[in-house]
């Protein structure tokens, strides 16, 4: 196998694994980055609302009113330490992206534009803030090309569409590197690196319907999970309460911030009976269960009542043109109506991650130790969606992911130059190092098998949409395990027809099907497990909070056995915000 | 409704050829997309790029109809059959309907498409108006999908000495931009019989951007900006 050897191996050239590459690149490291995609393909460019940031452009703000939000919005899962580095950091970190070039929307002032966002207070849960910083709908286009200009400057070391297969760990645990494969090519690359870090982004595809890119097959977890890490708080899974009905496609929490609302089939404004003080703008998981109930109770709209309105028009021709245009498009493209003058059939569709691979503040990957709490996995860092750090604990408000890139990217691009210091010398692979990537390469070039991929790939799909939904309970997710179960049989059993080396897109998606069904055996094991309702995760049978019991983070192993460990409620410098009831 | 699709595999065909699929697309309409994986769920060898679905990473250009565009904003209900794909038209066929976006690439990175502002940076942001930073708009939304470059005859004959449309699009998006200072070396860059002007506003360009640019417009900024700093 052909070898390549730099300081940092990155996986992943979306928002984390960029602003982290960048810091390495301009630091004079040999930054290796993978991505299965051209890096601006990535699925934060798919990202429209913007990034939340206590900036105070628009109303006065403070950096604790946002930690507060976010430590409530989490429904108390998040980690305290990890939320105040996040939003204390957040207002550097969109600076240096407006120095980097990021076309920001801008106020009369020249001052970076900001909109009102869900779950957004001043003063500790008081009036609506207005925190979200934009490039109108388009910030996740703009901030991943910003980026990958300036990894242009810093000259990074892209590996363009190339996948990364598995983690390469020696006997001490330490991880030297990673095996890719050239997809081009087809031909397999053993990148060694003194420090690995897991930036593939979020794992939507598990589900029917999702906000997801089809790239989006949690492949950081699946490797993170076979090389033995166990992942943390997979039962929550955000429903964005407004994807395009049929098509998924996402239409922003921006529109509901910039004065748009839902509306039920009897045209009533229901969020205000759900969420009196915050209405449409209450957390996302009081919205998309607020949606999901009005259908369920059938004052859905349409003749199927099988969704409600998003309605915009009355906030006029120029404030839609100037701020949202790229919903306009979406709308017109997807729901064959312009918003100017129709509102938009929306339901709840899956958007985000919570869960992932446990990291602590600083990106070094935890696992449960057998002595102490928890240790470091030396040499590798995970970012990004695909990490659980955790600042979204049980819900995240919008426009943390985008921030949460930028700093942890950063914050983890900085430990590794202290790591790196420390670790001169890089350890050498094992003669059966390369073993688990190989196999799986090599399982793909047999050529019987009565299976095939993409039946197996919608029926893992169908059955967590049905069994692992907005609302859950133990029959449903216990026949769930049982269905995921006979799907994965039939996986052993599959083959592929392509066995062409280049560009062979069915063995990628056959890699990346195996990967996803990691993803979704820990997710609907988590959520069988946790017996509370908390933040997204929502069990008919358990309906309430219970922090007596549950208020603890997840950890699945790949056997199915699940650990637990305490959320860590103390900050690093300010007082805790202890567990209150939430309510918006 | 029959799709002809272009189908070469240099690891077993010695040349291209056109396969027809027949699908049952029923009432609904689709995007050209979703068609295409229907087509690919039966036959795994089809190979062709996407990833976000909605238009906006600039994954699935192609040559539909004998026109560039995004499979995935394309609805079925706006094609004539058989509906014929073939890959971007100017750049080497990797297999089937992916191309080899390197020359592409080459010429965006060749207009340096970065921010340079070598004052040092303010402790907050620094300041543009809304007039300032409405020049951008129109300019910044391109994702680099390639329709309008492999639509340009130009780029065609020089993909190696001509920039092309959108990274001249690019290029216009730098030097307009309040906070950029590098004006003057990125004119004296394109300064070239061959780098920008080998543009003859055909216009193929625009007609072929997915997302309503106009990068015949912004090569027609740049022109006009070197012409009124001779004079
Ligand atoms: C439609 C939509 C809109 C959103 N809007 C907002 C918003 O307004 N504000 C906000 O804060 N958040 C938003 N989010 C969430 C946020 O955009 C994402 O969580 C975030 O962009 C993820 O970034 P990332 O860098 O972790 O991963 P991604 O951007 O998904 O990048 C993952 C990278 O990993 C690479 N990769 C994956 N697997 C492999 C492999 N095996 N080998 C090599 N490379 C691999 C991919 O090629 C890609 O480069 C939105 C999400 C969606 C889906
Ligand atoms: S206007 Fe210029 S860039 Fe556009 S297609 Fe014509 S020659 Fe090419
Ligand atoms: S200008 Fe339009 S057609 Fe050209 S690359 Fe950009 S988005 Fe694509
Ligand atoms: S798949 Fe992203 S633009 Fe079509």
């Amino acid at each position: 196998m052909e070898r390549r050897k730099f300081d940092v191996a990155i996986i992943g050239a979306g928002g984390a694994g960029m602003r982290a590459a960048l810091q390495l690149s301009s630091g004079g490291y040999n930054v290796a980055v993978l991505s299965k995609v051209f890096p601006t393909r990535s699925h934060t460019v798919a990202a429209q609302g913007g990034i939340t940031a206590a900036l105070g452009n628009v109303t006065e703000d403070n950096w604790l009113w946002h930690m507060y939000d976010t430590v409530k919005g989490s429904d108390y899962l998040g980690d305290q330490d990890a939320i105040e580095y996040l939003c204390r950091m957040g207002p550097q970190a969109v600076y240096e992206m407006e120095h980097f070039g990021l076309p920001f929307s801008r106020l009369e002032n020249g001052k970076i534009y900001q909109r009102p966002f869900g779950g957004q207070s001043r003063n500790f849960g008081g009036e609506q803030a207005t925190r979200t910083c934009a490039a109108a709908d388009r910030t996740g286009h703009a901030m991943l090309h910003t980026l990958y200009q300036r990894n242009i400057q810093a000259k990074t070391h892209f590996f363009v569409e190339y996948m990364a297969i598995d983690l390469v760990r020696d006997g001490e645990g330490r991880v030297l590197g990673v095996v890719a494969f050239d997809m081009e090519k087809g031909e397999p690359l053993l990148i060694e690196a003194r420090a690995t870090l897991l930036a593939t982004g979020g794992a939507g595809r598990i589900f029917q319907a999702s906000t997801n890119a089809f790239i989006n097959t949690g492949d950081g977890l699946g490797m993170a999970s076979r090389s033995g890490i166990p992942l943390e708080d997979m039962e929550f899974w955000q429903f964005h309460p407004t994807g395009v009905q049929g098509a998924g496609v996402l239409i922003s929490e921006g529109v509901r911030g910039e004065g748009g609302y839902l509306v039920n089939g009897n045209g009533e404004r229901f969020m205000e009976r759900y969420a009196p003080h915050a209405k449409d703008l209450a957390g996302r998981d009081v919205v998309a269960r607020a949606i999901a109930l009005e259908i369920h109770e059938g004052r859905g709209c349409g003749e199927a009542r099988d969704h409600v309105l998003l309605k915009l028009d009355h906030i006029g021709r120029e404030k839609i043109m100037a701020r949202l245009p790229g919903i306009r498009e979406i709308s017109i493209n997807f729901a064959h109506v312009d918003p100017l003058e129709a509102p938009i059939p929306v339901v709840p569709t899956v958007h985000y991650m919570m869960g992932g691979i446990p990291a602590h503040y600083r990106g070094q990957v935890v696992v449960p130790a057998r002595t102490g709490p928890e240790e470091a996995v030396q040499g590798l860092y995970a970012i990004g969606e695909c990490a659980c750090v955790s600042v979204h604990g049980a819900n995240r408000l919008g426009g943390n992911s985008l921030l949460d890139l930028l700093v942890f990217g950063r914050a983890a691009a900085d430990h590794i130059v202290e790591f790196l210091k420390e670790n001169p010398a890089s350890p050498p692979i094992p003669a059966d190092g390369t073993d688990l990537a190989r196999s799986r390469l090599a399982r793909w070039e047999r050529r019987q098998g009565s299976e095939r991929v993409a039946d197996i790939y919608r029926d893992m799909q169908r059955i967590m949409q049905a069994h692992c939904g907005v609302f859950r309970k133990a029959e449903v997710l216990e026949q769930g395990l049982v269905k995921l179960e006979e799907v994965r049989r039939r996986l052993d059993d599959a083959a592929i027809s392509d066995h062409s080396k280049v560009y062979n897109t069915a063995r990628i998606e056959a890699l990346e099907l195996e990967n996803l069904m990691e993803v979704a055996f820990a997710t609907i094991r988590s959520a069988l497990a946790r017996r509370e309702s908390r933040g997204a995760h929502a069990r008919d049978d358990y309906p309430e909070r219970n922090d007596k019991s549950w208020l603890k983070h997840t950890l699945v192993h790949r056997d199915g056995t699940i650990d637990y460990k305490p959320v860590r409620l103390k900050p690093l410098t300010v007082p805790s915000f202890p567990p209150k009831t939430r309510s918006y | 409704m029959r799709f002809s699709i272009y189908r070469y595999d240099p690891d077993t065909d010695s040349s291209p050829y056109m396969k027809d699929y027949d699908l049952d697309i029923g009432s609904k309409d689709m995007m050209l997309l979703d068609a295409l994986i229907m087509i690919k769920a039966r036959d795994d060898t089809l190979s062709l790029r996407r990833s976000c679905r909605e238009g906006v990473c600039g994954s699935d250009a192609m040559n539909i109809n004998g026109k560039n565009g995004l499979a995935c904003i394309t609805p079925l209900s706006s094609l004539k059959e058989p509906v014929e794909l073939r890959p971007l038209p100017g750049l080497p066929v990797i297999r089937d309907l992916i191309v080899d976006m390197e020359p592409f690439f080459r010429q965006y990175h060749s207009i340096r498409p970065y921010l340079v502002n070598n004052d040092p940076p303010p402790e907050t942001e620094r300041l543009q108006s809304p007039e300032e930073r409405a020049v951008l708009d129109g300019l910044y939304e391109c994702i680099l999908c390639a329709c309008c470059t492999t639509a340009c005859p130009s780029f065609w004959w020089n993909p190696e000495k001509f920039v092309g449309p959108a990274g001249l699009l690019q290029a216009w998006r730098f030097i307009a931009d309040s906070r950029d200072q590098a004006t003057s070396q990125r004119l004296d860059d394109l300064e070239d019989p061959y780098r920008l002007f080998r543009c003859h506003s055909i216009m193929n360009c625009v007609d072929a951007c997915p997302k309503g640019l106009n990068p015949t417009a912004a090569i027609g900024e740049i022109k006009r900006m070197m012409v009124r700093r001779t004079v």
